[in-house]
């Protein structure tokens, strides 16, 4: 690990701390959303199945 | 104008999305693949900043996206307004968290940069102020959209704060000419070319290309989670509907 800092000079922690905070934004920012659209898509569905929004309210085949 | 707003309707949206996603993603993964392996292994430290130059391939996008993503929300915010478009406040509810959180980048890595190079975190400098005034705005957004149950009156809503807002836009591409600051003018986009040398300069550009397609394609996602909310709302509202009447007439439901 020393190896891979060392090269960076003395601001070392500086450089991998933002690119630790671009990681961490843009992953929680992905999971966020992508954990958003499978909740829609889970809830979309059980409606779907329950016949929600047909008149008859019969359940789909 | 028309056949381009027939086209962009939620239906045909989401079958286009569905084909276009996993394209992009893997177009994006690439780039920023490539973009880094450039940044971190083949451009040089700089000549006065050394390695800390290295912070500018993740700022720099970040500040150019964040203000990308503004830009689109004004023009979404036009389409809410003038053409009642049924994507556009859909398209700018799904932009706000995404530009949220480049601005975010953006200050927490100038934020970083500054401390080595000028000694400080922070100063209120007309640069990082407006930067961190956009981010203001984009989470007064955010906050507008959870107020406002309604979508068509939050969205309404939401365009006119945004077309406010837009205002800032301007002000902070250009606060580096317009006033002495401590940040550096612009050094890429400008009259007479770039001053980066070419070592630098296609890093940055690739890992600018490769974060626009990974932040269009989480658009994209959003977009269809967005879509889908609001299609669950209206399914939940004339199920309810249903088993009200139901009741009403005394039936099981």
């Amino acid at each position: 690990m020393n190896d891979l800092i060392a090269p960076l000079g003395p601001h070392a922690d500086y450089i991998l701390g933002s690119y630790a905070a671009v990681a961490v934004v843009l992953v929680g920012l992905a999971a966020s959303i992508l954990r958003d659209h499978a909740a829609q898509k889970k809830a979309l569905a059980a409606l779907e199945e329950r016949g929600a929004g047909r008149r008859s309210g019969r359940r789909a085949s | 104008m028309a056949s381009l707003i027939d086209l962009a309707n939620p239906t045909r949206f989401m079958r286009l999305s569905a084909v276009l996603l996993p394209w992009l993603a893997a177009a994006a993964a690439v780039l920023l693949v490539v973009g880094f392996y450039l940044a971190w292994f083949s451009a040089p430290p700089d000549y006065q900043q050394g390695e800390t130059v290295r912070i500018l391939y993740v700022h720099v996008p970040a500040a150019w996206l964040a203000m990308m993503f503004y830009s689109m929300m004004a023009l979404s915010a036009l389409g809410t307004l003038v053409w009642r478009h049924p994507l556009a406040d859909v398209a700018q509810k799904a932009a706000a968290p995404i530009g949220a959180c480049f601005a975010l980048i953006c200050l927490v890595t100038g934020a970083l940069w500054g401390k080595p190079m000028w000694g400080t975190y922070w100063v209120w400098d007309a640069r990082l102020t407006s930067m961190l005034v956009l981010l203001l705005i984009y989470l007064g957004i955010i906050a507008l959209w959870r107020v406002l149950d309604e979508p068509s009156r939050a969205g309404r809503a939401v365009a006119i704060l945004t077309l406010i807002g837009f205002v800032n836009v301007p002000i902070i591409k250009f606060s580096v000419d317009w006033w002495n600051t401590l940040h550096q003018p612009a050094s890429v986009f400008r009259m007479g070319g770039s001053t980066l040398d070419p070592s630098m300069l296609w890093p940055l550009l690739i890992l600018a290309a490769g974060f626009t397609l990974f932040a269009l394609a989480l658009h994209m996602v959003s977009m269809r989670a967005e879509i889908m909310r609001r299609r669950v709302r209206t399914l939940t509202i004339l199920e309810a509907e249903r088993l009200d009447r139901l009741a009403a007439q005394g039936a099981p439901a």
